[in-house]
């Protein structure tokens, strides 16, 4: 078992994750109380992931990030090093690919918020902050679960986005799915069988905490 | 003195309000449809108008033409809708003192405590709003909309769940409460028999425009004969 590409991948998942809630939240919110008809452009960028092949996104990263453009120049002068074939250009990588899977239950969750409610909040002086944070994040929470859980899934189970973007480095950019992938390659069946058990088992678990969190409770039939 | 000359349109409906409401407690009576809820939003800056100003005791809330919208919330004025739309995850105190962030803590728990009483929602302060009745939900709307003692209150049939009796005890006591504290009210209803029997000026509102304002037992005359008319009464 390689210990260090399910380390790797937890990890990964693990800050996308966080980094994707922090963003999400935000961006979901200005999505549903925004007025400007620019915001339809601003959810087409956040969808476009959704629809992307993997592969065509790592490759414009994996470009965009490199040299050969100002941004990844800029990085390389601050960083000291190219984001591509490391870790932070994956957890880049991994937020772009990941970020419709966090935005769209938000959106949906939090377009499912009463408009009743907000404007009651708007009238008794509440500004966008505190409708996010007082209305929105506590009654869209089964929202926000399943837009973490998704996203680290997501995070989990990528492929061509890590690949195209981090290569195969053990220990740097060297995930679960690599993994599954080199075994597989090497007609090393067993191993691939376990590795393709861990991924399965990390995604039951985290569709029954989905679901275990947001079942409606009903009371005892009559 | 609250004075409105607007114009909105939504969808095929145009509503063109041209007024002065200079008393304490004016109803605003129209059958459905009429544009009643729809000015109610211009006023409390929930809706922008199309063309035309508002302007509260000479303060302008909205003004088109000079591109000025106050924010609700910033207009000194409270909308208590027919729907009480109470934060359901909030008890019934953090409800009402949901608009008194500027207060400090004892401040905002004497003004609950005020409000509550004055609604007779004292018992109910713990209680989450999936507990209430539907009166006891409207009761406590408008205890959480009062609370920062707005300049201007607005009405949108807040009561249609309150049976006779309490709606006439509670309609007392406000009165009393917001004529201590120099809160002009504009309430809005399509039954008749309520405007009349408010005693208030009565402003009739008709497919968009306000059509007669006096007195409800001129404004209403004609109302009146007929609601007797269908009883069978002189």
């Amino acid at each position: 078992m390689d210990w260090q590409a399910l380390a790797l991948t937890l990890r990964l998942a693990t800050v996308t994750t966080a980094i994707l809630v922090l963003v999400s939240v935000p961006l979901s919110a200005l999505l549903i109380l925004g007025r400007s008809r620019c915001l339809a452009i601003l959810e087409a960028l956040a969808t476009l992931p959704l629809v992307l092949p993997p592969t065509v996104l790592g490759f414009f990263l994996l470009v965009l990030l490199g040299p050969r453009t100002a941004v990844g120049r800029g990085i390389i002068a601050l960083l000291g090093h190219p984001l591509a074939f490391s870790f932070s250009g994956l957890v880049v990588g991994s937020v772009i690919y990941s970020l419709p899977f966090a935005v769209q239950p938000l959106v949906a969750g939090f377009a499912a918020v009463e408009p009743g409610l907000v404007d009651a909040a708007r009238l008794l002086g509440a500004n966008s902050l505190r409708i996010v944070f007082t209305l929105f994040v506590p009654l869209a929470r089964r929202s926000l679960l399943a837009a973490a859980v998704l996203t680290f899934l997501h995070t989990v189970g990528e492929f061509g986005v890590v690949l195209m973007l981090g290569g195969d480095i053990p220990g740097a950019t060297r995930t679960l799915s690599i993994l599954l992938y080199n075994q597989v390659e090497n007609f090393d069946y067993a191993a691939a069988s376990r590795t393709a058990a861990i991924l399965l088992a990390l995604s039951v678990a985290a569709l029954l905490a989905i679901y275990s969190g947001t079942r409606p409770r009903r009371g005892p039939h009559a | 003195m609250l004075e409105v000359a607007l114009e909105a349109r939504r969808g095929s409906f145009h509503l063109k309000v041209e007024c002065r409401f200079a008393s304490d407690w004016t109803v605003i009576f129209g059958p459905s449809g009429a544009g009643k809820s729809t000015l109610l939003r211009l006023l409390a800056g929930l809706d922008r108008p199309d063309v035309g100003s508002i302007a509260l005791d000479g303060q302008i809330l909205s003004d088109c033409v000079r591109r000025i919208h106050r924010k609700p919330g910033h207009r000194n004025t409270a909308l208590v809708a027919q729907q009480p739309a109470l934060f359901p995850h909030m008890s019934v105190a953090v409800n009402v003192g949901y608009g008194l962030l500027d207060l400090s803590r004892s401040e905002r728990a004497h003004r609950v405590e005020e409000m509550l009483s004055l609604v007779d929602g004292a018992n109910l302060e713990h209680r989450r709003p999936r507990d209430l009745s539907g009166g006891e939900a409207q009761r406590i709307s408008l205890a959480r909309a009062l609370a920062p003692i707005p300049k201007l209150l607005l009405l949108d049939e807040p009561f249609s769940a309150l049976d006779g009796a309490a709606s006439d005890a509670l309609l007392e006591r406000l009165k009393d409460w917001l004529g201590k504290r120099s809160v002009q009210t504009i309430l809005v209803t399509h039954d008749a028999t309520d405007a009349y029997a408010s005693g208030a000026e009565v402003a009739f509102l008709s497919e968009g425009r306000i059509v007669a304002l006096g007195p409800a037992n001129i404004v209403l005359a004609g109302e009146r004969r007929r609601i007797l008319e269908r009883l069978g009464g002189d």
